[in-house]
């Protein structure tokens, strides 16, 4: 049905009409028509964030918490500037965002006008794709497109620039199309073929692994159910990124625990000895691999993806699969059923013998205390008093992180939200706000370092605004922690920069938002504080006091193979070559 | 607890070596980029080409379908087999991009390019100019009594070998289009 409308009010029918409840934003000069027309309606809801970057990283924890698209709003100019942390964030992890941009009048762009900026150029590299609109009657049709690109295929970030002018201009409204009715429609079934020849495999594989990651998730939940029957039909032993966690369950009894960097010793080890790996939506990343040539070497690789540039990217695959994860795995169980259900049983008791081997080693281990908080307990408290609860986590990115994915577990899918591509500290305090936004009952955490907390601590104020009772779980080590390990362990414990000075009270901070405030030093008091942190209604800063000098165990070195593990403080000496300080 | 020994000095590989050893030699291919022509797409293709270190030998763009709005675009570019197989993918990607073809491995094809060529000076070196012209089947389209230009069309290494000769004849400037490509026999 075409209507005719201002640009900017179709900027609102359209985000009606795709399914849209909340926005996160921030107004200025560019955008003004169209915080007009928000005003004007109440279907749609504006969270004003206080930072752009926060709207960004609230709409990722909207969007990864829902399994829908987050929208943002932003001005011209450094409003758009602002929003590129997050797009570049979004971009790495596969998250799937609508950011819409004002641009100064068209008859102005190139004249370097009052909050001009090359907002299309700026983005390109960091958007999945983005467009200038130069005409409103161009707008609705290229506004459904944009929906249509951030979610189909390996979903990502797009970015429309909306000149004030398209957005006064009246032009002709029409409704979403058809997603069919689009050119561009990634291949979502997988090749028969193919798909027979890795059962095949399978079949015979003596020491298998599934190596999951955020692919699975993003495939929606049927990918996830889809991977529970297969991995327990099979026996076979799975494994995920930081990005999978919550795909297969934390409490399933083929689950090894996160790989990776600081992924678990049997997870890290069942990678390297294994004959065949089975990669589902994972991406070969540097933080996985270790030393590429090194990189389990006995085994055929399978790789199911949807994005044909990831397929031999870092590592060649023998069983390269394009598709999508749900489709594919989807075939893959019918093919096994039909062939028989067949698995080498007997090689499969064996690797799984050799894999409780390697579980003895309990890589977790550390060394508690009851003078001192150690970070790992903190979170064996968090993870104890919150279990079977409505629980969603975010993180910032640091130590914290890293022992935030070992020690919290996940049952389900959409629970866990971590910047893990581009490692962007600042982004679990307004992720936490985008996905308390979308599940209001729901407990939210957000565990942090002091330092990334910092970065965008500001969002205080959207989440007092808007009664979103977050809860800031600090574990406050006075250092940018995961530098100082490195710089421990790569520069000679010469810590440069690595203090965090001058940190404020914080609980005189929740206090002056009028939020509350809990510290904690002693271990004996930390149930009693947590369980205030969970039962007050509202948000909440807890400062965690924790070892300072505490490493994040276990570590693969970079420029070393899985094999070549670092698993406590004892067996650090020496370990990184100075070949390795070259890496991040 | 701690159940490894960890060699010291075991390697000097890194994460960021990326390639493996097989494979290593470094191919040229022509490319045809069929896209949608719309602002911004060539940004996009060389964006992607400076943004991850791949190299172009020679790039020409321009719109093929006026009434679809098409424009094919032709790179040629240089890599290892595994770095090519990254570049088609990568190009596959960007939304605007409809077809990606490497003509070097899709059968036989044709590339020409067209090239002006400015010759400056006199007495001899202008004579045996003109004769290499004519050997090489280049147009004179411009002359004066100090200068020619030629044109000349035909695979790169064609227009190479001319420009070599008319170095010491006095080759004052030189413009080129780029490669155009296209396949032999039926599409
Ligand atoms: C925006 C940004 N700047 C710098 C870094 C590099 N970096 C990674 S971890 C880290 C320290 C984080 O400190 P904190 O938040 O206190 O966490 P901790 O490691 O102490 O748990 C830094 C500076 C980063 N990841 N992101
Ligand atoms: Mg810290």
């Amino acid at each position: 049905m075409a209507r005719q409308m201002t640009g900017a009010k179709m900027i609102v029918q359209a985000l009606k009409d795709q399914g849209v409840d909340t926005i996160f934003g921030y107004p200025g000069g560019a955008v003004l028509p169209i915080y007009d027309e928000i005003f004007l309606q109440n279907d749609i809801r504006h969270v004003l964030v206080r930072h752009e970057q926060a709207a960004l990283h609230a709409a990722e924890g909207y969007a990864r918490s829902t399994g829908k698209p987050g929208v943002a709003l932003v001005t011209s100019g450094p409003g758009a500037t602002n929003a590129v942390t997050g797009l570049t964030d979004a971009l790495l992890d596969s998250i799937p965002l609508v950011v819409l941009s004002g641009q100064v009048p068209t008859f102005m762009i190139g004249t370097d006008g009052f909050q001009e900026a090359d907002t299309v150029g700026i983005t390109r590299p960091c958007t999945k794709h983005n467009w200038l609109v130069k005409e409103t009657d161009d707008l609705p049709r290229l506004l459904h497109q944009a929906f249509h690109v951030a979610t189909s295929g390996r979903p990502g970030p797009v970015l429309l620039d909306i000149p004030k002018d398209v957005q006064f201009a009246t032009g002709t409204y029409i409704a979403p199309p058809k997603k069919t009715e689009y050119r561009y429609q990634p291949q979502l079934k997988g090749d028969l073929e193919e798909i027979t020849e890795v059962i095949a495999a399978l079949e015979t594989a003596k020491r298998p692994v599934f190596y999951t990651g955020g692919g699975v998730i993003n495939s929606g939940p049927a990918a996830s159910q889809l991977l529970r029957e297969l991995v327990e039909a099979t026996g076979a032993p799975i494994t995920s990124t930081l990005m999978g966690l919550g795909a297969y369950p934390a409490s399933g009894d083929k689950w090894l625990g996160m790989l990776g960097m600081h992924g678990l010793y049997e997870a890290n080890m069942a990678m390297h000895d294994c004959d065949l790996m089975i990669c589902v939506g994972a991406r070969f990343d540097d933080r996985i691999t270790g030393r590429t040539d090194a990189f389990s070497p006995k085994s055929k690789k399978v790789h199911i993806d949807i994005d044909p540039s990831s397929i031999n990217k870092v590592i060649h695959v023998d069983y390269p699969i394009i598709g999508d994860v749900a489709h594919v795995l989807e075939d893959m169980l019918k093919v096994w059923k039909a062939r028989g259900r067949k698995m080498d049983r007997e090689g499969l008791a064996k690797w799984w013998q050799k894999i409780d081997g390697w579980k003895q080693v309990k890589c977790l281990t550390y060394k508690n205390s009851d003078k001192i908080i150690k970070p790992q307990y903190a979170l064996e408290r968090l993870e104890a008093l919150t279990k079977g609860m409505d629980r969603y986590i975010t993180t910032e990115v640091g130590q914290h992180q890293m022992w935030a994915a070992q020690f919290l577990h996940f049952e389900e899918p959409h629970r866990w939200m971590t910047s893990g591509g581009l490692g962007t500290m600042g982004y679990g305090f307004p992720a936490s706000v985008g996905v308390q936004q979308a599940h209001p009952e729901a407990l939210v955490i957000n565990v942090a370092g002091e330092a990334s907390w910092l970065m965008n601590m500001q969002e205080m104020g959207t989440a007092m605004q808007y009664r979103l009772p977050v809860k800031q779980f600090i574990l406050n080590n006075e250092r940018l922690g995961m530098v100082r390990q490195w710089q421990q362990l790569l520069h000679g414990e010469r810590y440069s920069s690595s203090w965090s000075e001058s940190l404020p009270d914080f609980v005189k901070l929740a206090e002056a938002f009028g939020a509350k405030g809990i510290q904690c030093s002693d271990p004996a008091d930390l149930d009693d504080a947590i369980m205030e942190m969970i039962n007050y209604d509202g948000p909440v800063i807890f400062d965690c006091l924790v070892e300072k000098h505490e490493n994040c165990f276990p570590m693969i070195p970079s420029g070393k193979a899985h094999n070549e593990m670092l698993l406590g403080d004892a067996s650090t000496e020496g370990a990184i070559q100075s070949d390795g300080a070259v890496l991040v | 607890m701690n159940a490894l020994h960890i060699k010291k000095g075991a390697t000097s590989h890194s994460a960021y070596n990326l390639r493996p050893t097989y494979g290593d030699a470094v191919e040229q291919h022509t490319l045809a980029v069929l896209v949608d022509n719309e602002a911004g797409v060539l940004a996009r293709v060389i964006g992607l080409f400076s943004g991850r270190g791949y190299n172009i030998e020679s790039l020409t763009v321009a719109e093929v379908d006026h009434t679809g709005k098409r424009s094919r675009i032709t790179i040629v570019t240089r890599g290892t087999p595994l770095v090519i197989e990254q570049i088609k993918a990568q190009l596959g990607r960007i939304i605007p991009v409809h077809q990606v073809n490497d003509l070097t491995v899709e059968g036989p094809s044709v590339e020409r390019e067209l090239a002006l060529i400015k010759v400056s000076g006199g007495g001899d070196k202008r004579v045996e100019a003109l004769r290499l012209a004519d050997i090489f089947r280049a147009k004179v389209v411009d002359s004066t009594l100090e200068s020619f230009v030629f044109e000349l069309t035909g695979a790169p290494d064609k227009i190479d070998a001319f420009a070599e000769l008319m170095r010491p004849l006095g080759l004052s400037e030189i413009a080129r289009t780029g490669v155009a490509a296209l396949s032999r026999g039926e599409s």
